[in-house]
């Protein structure tokens, strides 16, 4: 009898001692709550975001020092769940500030009124095709391309040139190479979606044949030319690339990925030992254009602190942080790349887009259009 | 009984109520007709069928190759058991995407039966089967196996005696009263594979889609919420339907049973049938759940270099190479147990209330509240997330940036498990010996004490290690909870995955790996809690 005791004590304290250590292990950064930021003076400025928001604790701490607020940041799921819970919770938002809107999601964003307009300090310093609304309830804060990235060693054993533009992919030399994202599910898979539609327009038809041109004329010659398509970026990336690490162990053989421009230079950044040059390339033709924002949330408890977290997103700071961290680029002016990407990076020139109004309207039907066509 | 209605109310019926009517109540009323107009879609029919049959395929399927192992684990003692008791639950704690990588390496390109027979399966629904066997291979070798342990062999015996040949005695003595266990095992892998998510999308490829992954896109990622209430009523019907089914087939099967303690039943085996049973436990395990494991451990190991731990060194550092987190990814493991800690509590103590009670009376209300706890399983996380969200929003339940929340969402899952392994036990305990007691003087607490627990002890401890193995591997729910300077392993897995390099690949492998440790360990300790042998007999 005494074990069960001895047993039952230990859970319950072991119950308890985790409520209390959780309690604190935010140290000044939590309250276990919200409630105590309710009063105006706060001095807590919270940041809602997706996953993959990240700085790193030098240059926050230099704004939390400059500013006197705590910055709490909370992460919620990817892009695109991010954002629906924050129209969920309209009204009564977690956080005082939203980053993470991109310009696939940008016209539900405002179109659901999330936002409170607000024109940051030093949005001159932003590059001007980036600033998409002109009320400023949003705010630029980076950008970054979805590409076509290809095995520099598999092309270069075969002697072929690696394709560059959307048309390239669906010639014979290339077929069977190329592993893309669900549409449905995944935002690169999404985007290079969004590309072809950006490059080939929607044909205008609505049924779901290959008929009258456009971009799902142009789905139809991938799918013939042995596209395939696996569930996100992950498993493109990490089992079916053969030119990522992942890949390579996972004896993956598709040489062409939907991924990123930024992915060569990462790969380089977490070799070990970093090779002296990328393993893998961008089709700098097949790339599509993502600009994310930031927006100072409605019913905001603190709204002051906002602000000023705004600023300092846009700030040379941050923006000089964010490629390291994010793997994106940033948006203003004189911002310094890291060599890594100076180095092993690309520019994309001409990247395809597709505006935001459009997207809003169209992306259920593309979607579904597309997967008819894509998933058998 | 009060608790748990109250925690059940709170916690699950209320957000989940919410957010259904959000999606169903706009200016004008109740849009009843969206009902209609969704299901009239025929892609909704189809993944409706696939998404039920592939369960039941998955269910038979994990039956068929878990019973016999569930037999082996409770009746024979050979070394290394508890080691290997602890190891089958590993693939429970797993997150999908990792659980994805580890059965590509088996059945995928290249993988062990490609390279062995020139099969390959990765986009075929034999792999989602199969993965789904894999993944719930701990369910039924822990409910019928813990059972089955504690019933008596000398009845089966004394059936023997009286004349019945080998195969009758069994299907007499032991299948009846092994049923419930059954049920319910089948019970809970139906839940689980019929909203199933990760296993689906990452080995089906895009072709096949379960109703939890529309009810996901419809409510995370095109924010359709009146589509997405119609599905999750559309789940609520079926898995109602499957509960029905199985309230009728255990009613009046759960009867008093003569438990006794598991360590006097098992036995060394004897003779060729028992060693081959055994034997061939042993490979299906080996197979079918040690080698993906044994995947990821590789890999895991395979630092640039030449092999070694190169990946583990790699995560004690913060921001290893770039500052994917606030903290070393290794402090995810004391995130991750404390967490599965206060989960484990609630779920015992909001389970074990439950199950006191429901064992104690019957009815229709009780059946009614016994099906109610089951239905978490059926129902998609991100309504619950989502539900949480509009509903935990005013002071003093302001929950929705607070800790406790990931406990509650987790303790939700494990809570079915719990009523379901202590259910039979209790149901099972004589009533007449809590007479006897209660005739002797001791109060109802006292007669609990003395009489139930040391007969569900055991059961107490497999639901325990259910409760706490669903918190370690839970990712659905704590993804929308966001705790980003407290991440939890799955979470972190998930989001070193998410990047490009070499270092972090490496690193996912390796967390995935302590991961596995941590479960294994955790549920090895569980495993000796056992009290002294001579407390709690009769």
């Amino acid at each position: 009898m005494s074990t069960t005791k001895k047993i039952a004590g230990a859970a319950l304290a072991a119950a308890l001692g985790v409520g209390t250590l959780t309690a604190c292990g935010g140290g000044s950064k939590d309250e276990g709550g919200a409630a105590a930021s309710g009063s105006p003076k706060s001095k807590t400025v919270t940041l809602v975001s997706h996953d993959s928001f990240n700085v790193s604790e030098p240059v926050l701490k230099e704004f939390e020092q400059q500013s006197g607020y705590t910055v709490k940041v909370l992460k919620s799921g990817d892009a695109g769940a991010a954002l629906n819970q924050e129209i969920l919770t309209k009204g009564s938002p977690r956080g005082d500030v939203f980053f993470g809107v991109d310009n696939t999601l940008l016209s539900r964003a405002l179109d659901n009124g999330i936002f409170t307009p607000y024109e940051a300090k030093g949005l001159a310093e932003v590059k001007p095709e980036f600033v998409l609304d002109r009320q400023h309830r949003v705010t630029p804060v980076d950008s970054g391309d979805i590409c076509v990235n290809y095995d520099k060693a598999y092309f270069a054993d075969k002697k072929i040139a690696p394709p560059q533009t959307l048309d390239d992919l669906v010639k014979p030399e290339y077929k069977n190479l190329l592993v893309t994202e669900n549409a449905a599910t995944s935002s690169p898979g999404l985007g290079f979606l969004l590309a072809s539609v950006g490059k080939y327009g929607d044909g205008g038809t609505s049924q779901g044949e290959a008929s009258g041109g456009g971009w799902k004329e142009y789905w139809s010659k991938l799918k013939a030319n042995g596209v395939e398509v696996v569930d996100g970026w992950e498993q493109a990336y990490n089992e079916r690339f053969s030119g990522s690490a992942g890949g390579k162990k996972a004896k993956g053989d598709r040489p062409l990925v939907v991924s990123y421009a930024s992915s060569p230079p990462v790969e380089v950044l977490y070799g070990e030992p970093q090779p002296a040059e990328a393993p893998t390339g961008v089709a700098t033709g097949t790339c599509f254009r993502q600009v994310e924002f930031a927006g100072l949330l409605k019913g905001a408890k603190n709204e002051e602190g906002g602000k000023a977290l705004i600023d300092f997103l846009i700030g040379k700071k941050f923006q000089e942080d964010m490629p390291l961290q994010m793997f994106v680029n940033p948006v203003v002016k004189d911002a310094k790349l890291p060599e890594v990407f100076t180095k092993h990076g690309v520019v994309v020139e001409k990247p395809e887009n597709v505006a935001p109004e459009a997207i809003a309207k169209n992306r259920d039907q593309w979607v579904k259009a597309w997967s008819s066509i894509v998933v058998k | 009984m009060a608790v748990p209605l109250a925690f059940f109310g709170l916690f699950f019926a209320y957000p989940v109520a919410a957010i259904v009517g959000r999606g169903l109540k706009t200016g004008e009323g109740w849009q009843f007709g969206r009902i209609g107009e969704v299901l009239a879609q025929p892609d909704i029919a189809d993944v409706l069928w696939f998404t039920t049959w592939q369960a039941l395929a998955s269910t038979a399927l994990t039956l068929i190759v878990a019973l016999p192992g569930a037999y082996v684990f409770a009746r024979f003692s050979f070394p290394g058991k508890q080691l290997l008791r602890a190891l089958v639950t590993v693939p429970f704690v797993l997150p999908t995407v990792v659980v994805g990588t580890a059965f590509l390496a088996l059945v995928g390109r290249g993988g062990l039966l490609d390279e062995v027979w020139g099969v390959r399966l990765d986009t075929t629904v034999w792999a989602i089967l199969l993965a789904h066997v894999f993944f719930n291979y701990a369910v039924v070798v822990r409910t019928v196996g813990g059972l089955w342990a504690q019933l008596d062999p000398r009845q089966e015996e004394a059936a023997r005696v009286l004349g019945a040949g080998r195969f009758a005695a069994w299907r007499r003595v032991t299948l009846p009263a092994l049923a419930p266990a059954v049920a319910a095992a089948a019970l809970m892998v139906f839940l689980f594979t019929f909203s199933s998510f990760g296993v689906v999308q990452i080995l089906g490829g895009p072709s096949y889609a379960t109703l939890e992954v529309e009810v996901y896109r419809q409510t995370a990622q095109l924010l359709d919420l009146p589509t997405a209430a119609v599905l999750t009523l559309v789940q609520f019907a079926a898995v109602g339907v499957i509960l029905g089914v199985h309230a009728w087939t255990v009613r009046r099967r759960e009867t008093a049973l003569r438990l006794v303690d598991p360590a006097r039943t098992a036995h060394p085996p004897r003779g060729w049938a028992q060693r081959g049973l055994l034997g061939g436990v042993l490979l299906t395990v080996a197979l079918l759940i040690v080698a993906p494991l044994a995947v990821l451990v590789e890999r895991s190991l395979d630092a640039p270099g030449g092999y070694g731990f190169g990946f583990y060194r790699a995560l004690q550092e913060a921001g290893a190479g770039g500052g994917t987190f606030l903290v070393p990814p290794l402090e995810a493991v004391w995130n991750s147990l404390q967490y599965a800690l206060a989960a484990t509590g609630i779920a015992l103590a909001v389970g074990g209330l439950a199950a006191a009670a429901l064992a104690r009376r019957a009815g229709r209300f009780v059946r009614g509240f016994d099906a109610l706890l089951m239905l978490p399983l059926g129902v998609s996380a991100v309504t619950v997330g989502f539900g949480f969200l509009i509903t935990l929003d005013r002071p003093p339940l302001d929950l929705r940036t607070s800790w406790i929340l990931v406990p509650l969402a987790q303790a939700l899952v494990g809570v079915p498990f719990v009523v379901r392994t202590m259910l039979p036990v209790l149901r099972a305990v004589d009533g007449r010996l809590r007479e006897a007691a209660a005739v002797l003087g001791a109060s109802p607490l006292r007669v609990w004490r003395e009489v139930d627990l040391p007969l569900v002890r055991r059961a107490v401890l497999i639901a325990a290690g259910f409760a706490f193995a669903v918190s370690l591997g839970e990712f659905g729910a704590t993804v929308f909870i966001a705790r980003p300077d407290h991440p939890t392993l799955p979470v972190a897995v998930a989001r070193l995955l998410g990047r490009a390099g070499e270092m972090n690949y490496g690193q996912a492998m390796a967390l995935s790996t302590i991961l596995m440790l941590v479960c294994a360990v955790s549920l090895l300790v569980l495993e000796r809690l056992r009290p002294d042998k001579t407390s709690g007999e009769f």
